[in-house]
């Protein structure tokens, strides 16, 4: 049967029919629909949200050492975060197969860097795969688990937003069962010592030489001969922009076992061609080592090596063909920023924040990063996920040290402080900087689309699980003044940061109300009613001054002609923060 | 061979391009071509531009379009045609227009105003052909259906209704949905005859 089937459809696809049992995840774009579409699979594949991705990883590799198929799938800077266990995994080997996924983003959609990820597989020396498309995407699972096996080495696939989120047809098949390898206590093999360590390294080496005779033998490193007089190596996404420009004026060498790199089918391939062009997207992984080979070819001195490619830049740069473009005017196109949603708790709290001066608002990783813009401009930096609290201390301190008049106000979520947010607030407390810590609690991880978090209640596959509470842990974690408010009452959330601000100590406010797209669970409803208000406009009263249209609701038009507000009734949630913030009292609930 | 079509499809974020893309290519697929389809979600997508690009032909390559590549550009929003209208094929590419603005941020609060003329504009330079998809969704009462009136009018003018599409929107939309988003299909293929 075939099927239509985004990348990452076909990773979780792959790994249910690889006879995978267990998979760990944290959401990040553009790897979040993995284990969701895995944990769709419930009979056959346990899947779990992970607090963080190294949390993830590590949960993946006791699984394998314990004699399961696993795998961890996370975003390109996903893996920053299981760097650690990523590198030691790698010394000890696994036991039952290994998969680890990671998702680049090359042209930075939904991301804080464009980091190439394949120079994690050379610094850690794991086998690395890459797919042109969803069947590979598939196919490369299911062949992972083989090499792990094999080789007893953890295996990265390595994806791209365009591998990710494009649809093709794949070919599906049946689930093949894969029976536990039987663990044994073997402290020589999984202890990461340093007298373990330095025997585990040269084991590493011998690894790499099997894998090397493997990648050059592997059917995902493929030769298309047409015309020699071009030759084209190409990986991913670039693989099949180059086909589309090509075709068959070139022949192609497709690398998808890309690390340990298959040097002697390269040198063979390039033997054989006029002009070699290497065409990768990002940073020239396989070009440098071409070129350290001494294979004369072209790459990065023609093609950019920041964003994404496309068929039109390799046509441009290679063939030097220039289309025409219908000839738009560019001043003409309004902007379409991204923002805060109608009815975003979100937006109160930088509202409040925005109005007031000396304030270092340390941000982190969410849709409450849109904080930053306009007309709310109430952020200083966003670094990484946890960095809010943690930079805020270290900013705090830096002004208390230089006598710089700014007090520190760390904004995080609450599927981010449970992430890394909680270390960073220990960190607060232990080394004394009077920060306010400030707990945008929506209930739910937001920006990736709903995924269930340690403080929801619920699992990845949907059961009740033990909620944890946020009140509890920050008093634990020995903060005294703890507040619970509602943010979208703004005279609770202004009392709170002024008490805040005027306490001598450490200070958490936790702001709690769903997101205002979330599908409320049972719990939910319990605490915070159906909302399905409504808020509309008293024209004649009123006056004009836009302090509503300030909150930067996209529910909300200033209407030139008549200099009044206008609510879209289709798009208001009846968050009433307008309302609130309206000095004649002109916008009232809808009482229809 | 079947030369490979490409069809771009553009909105704002929440106005329901993914479940039209999902519907043309499940279609496309069972008409036995080869489909590749590719779109970007994310941070960027919070009320912001979306796109999907879908290629259709006996073998694809790229599921990316690139600029001037586009045989047909439908557009759920009027600024949206515009900013996307260089990745339509001069000459021969067809603009389809739902004549329906979403203001965005910066013309909501004042800061940008939203051209008057962009119609106009687009059909100086272009083939347009422009639907009236919230007209004719409000007079099946249901606003919702504005883009399977726009998926409707875009089968019809890329000839592709040849094909049993009720059974693809049947297998796809949730059964409640059903009967206005079938009403609202052959609408939109009605309005562009």
């Amino acid at each position: 049967m075939k099927q239509l089937m985004t990348g990452n459809e076909a990773i979780a696809r792959g790994a249910y029919e690889a006879g995978i049992r267990f998979a760990s995840a944290y959401p990040g774009t553009p790897s979040t629909e993995i284990l969701e579409n895995i944990a769709l699979y419930k009979d056959d594949i346990v899947a779990e949200w992970a607090p963080n991705e190294k949390v993830a990883l590590e949960a993946v590799v006791g699984y394998s050492i314990a004699g399961g198929r696993a795998i961890a799938s996370m975003k390109q800077v996903g893996l920053n975060v299981a760097a650690d266990p990523l590198f030691s995994f790698a010394y000890t080997g696994c036991n039952g197969s290994a998969v680890i996924v990671t998702a680049d983003e090359p042209g930075i959609h939904s991301s804080q860097t464009e980091q190439d990820n394949r120079y994690y597989a050379k610094m850690a020396k794991l086998p690395m795969l890459e797919p042109t498309d969803s069947q590979q995407a598939k196919d490369m699972v299911i062949a992972a688990c083989e090499i792990s096996e094999k080789y007893r080495t953890p295996v990265i696939i390595r994806m791209t937003t365009r591998i990710c989120h494009s649809k093709s047809i794949v070919e599906l098949g049946s689930r093949r069962e894969a029976p536990n390898k039987e663990y044994k206590k073997d402290i020589w093999q999984y202890t990461t010592m340093p007298a373990v360590s330095r025997k585990l390294r040269f084991e590493l080496e011998e690894r790499l030489k099997g894998l090397t005779r493997e990648s050059n033998n592997s059917p995902f490193n493929d030769i298309e001969w047409n015309d020699k007089s071009i030759g084209i190596i190409a990986n991913g996404i670039a693989y099949q922009y180059a086909k589309e420009v090509f075709g068959e004026e070139a022949s192609y060498l497709r690398i998808g076992f890309s690390y340990p790199i298959p040097m002697e089918l390269i040198k063979e391939f390039a033997s054989r061609v006029d002009t070699l062009y290497v065409i990768e997207e990002v940073e020239p992984f396989l070009e440098e080592e071409i070129r350290a080979a001494g294979i004369a070819c072209h790459g990065k001195d023609i093609l950019p090596g920041i964003g994404e490619l496309s068929p039109r830049i390799i046509e441009e740069k290679i063939k030097g063909v220039k289309k025409e473009l219908l000839p738009t005017k560019p001043d003409k196109v309004t902007n379409r920023p991204p923002v805060l949603c109608a009815g975003c708790a979100h937006r109160a709290v930088f509202y409040e924040l925005g109005k007031r001066k000396d304030l270092f608002i340390s941000g982190d990783i969410g849709c409450y990063g849109l904080g930053a813009l306009p007309p709310l401009n109430a952020m200083d930096t966003c670094i990484c996920m946890g960095a809010s609290v943690s930079a805020g201390h270290g900013a705090a301190k830096a002004f208390t040290e230089y006598d710089v008049k700014k007090h520190v106000v760390s904004v995080i979520g609450d599927s981010t402080f449970f992430h890394s947010g909680m270390t960073s607030l220990l960190n607060v407390i232990y080394n004394k900087s009077k920060t306010i810590t400030l707990i945008l609690d929506n209930r739910i991880t937001g920006m990736t689309g709903h995924q269930d978090h340690p403080g929801t209640g619920y699992t990845a596959q949907g059961e009740e699980s033990q909620e944890a509470d946020i009140e509890k842990i920050v008093k634990a974690l020995g903060v005294n003044h703890v507040r619970k408010i509602n943010p979208l009452q703004l005279n609770e959330l202004h009392e709170a940061i002024d008490t805040a601000l005027e306490t001598p100590e450490p200070s958490v406010i936790i702001a709690r109300w769903p997101c205002a797209l979330k599908k409320l669970s049972a719990k939910d409803k319990e605490e915070f009613g159906e909302y399905v208000k409504r808020y509309i406009v008293k024209k004649e009263q009123c006056i004009g001054c836009k302090k509503c249209i300030r909150t930067g609701c996209p529910a909300l038009r200033f209407d030139k002609a008549s200099k009044k507000t206008l609510i879209d009734p289709i798009m208001c949630n009846g968050c009433s923060l307008c309302a609130q913030v309206c000095p004649v009292d002109a916008i009232v609930l809808d009482q229809k | 061979m079947v030369k490979a079509k490409s069809i771009l499809i553009v909105g704002v974020g929440g106005q329901g391009t993914l479940l039209a893309s999902k519907i043309l290519t499940q279609g496309l697929m069972e008409m036995g071509f080869d489909v590749k389809m590719s779109e970007i979600h994310g941070m960027s997508q919070r009320g912001g531009s979306v796109s999907a690009h879908i290629r259709y032909g006996e073998k694809i390559y790229s599921p990316v379009i690139s600029e001037g590549e586009a045989d047909i550009l439908i557009s759920f929003e009027e600024m949206e045609t515009y900013r996307w209208l260089n990745y339509l094929k001069p000459g021969t590419g067809i603009a389809i227009i739902n004549n329906y603005r979403l203001p965005s941020a910066p013309v909501l609060t004042g800061q940008m105003d939203y051209p008057e003329d962009l119609i106009e504009e687009i059909s100086e330079i272009a083939n347009a052909v422009v639907v009236n998809a919230r007209d004719i969704a409000l007079e099946l009462s249901f606003a919702k259906s504005m883009n399977i009136v726009l998926l409707g009018a875009l089968i019809k003018i890329a000839g592709l209704d040849n094909m049993d599409w009720e059974n693809i929107i049947r297998s796809i939309v949730p059964e409640k949905y059903l009967e206005g988003n079938l009403k609202a299909f052959a609408a939109g293929m009605h309005s562009v005859i």
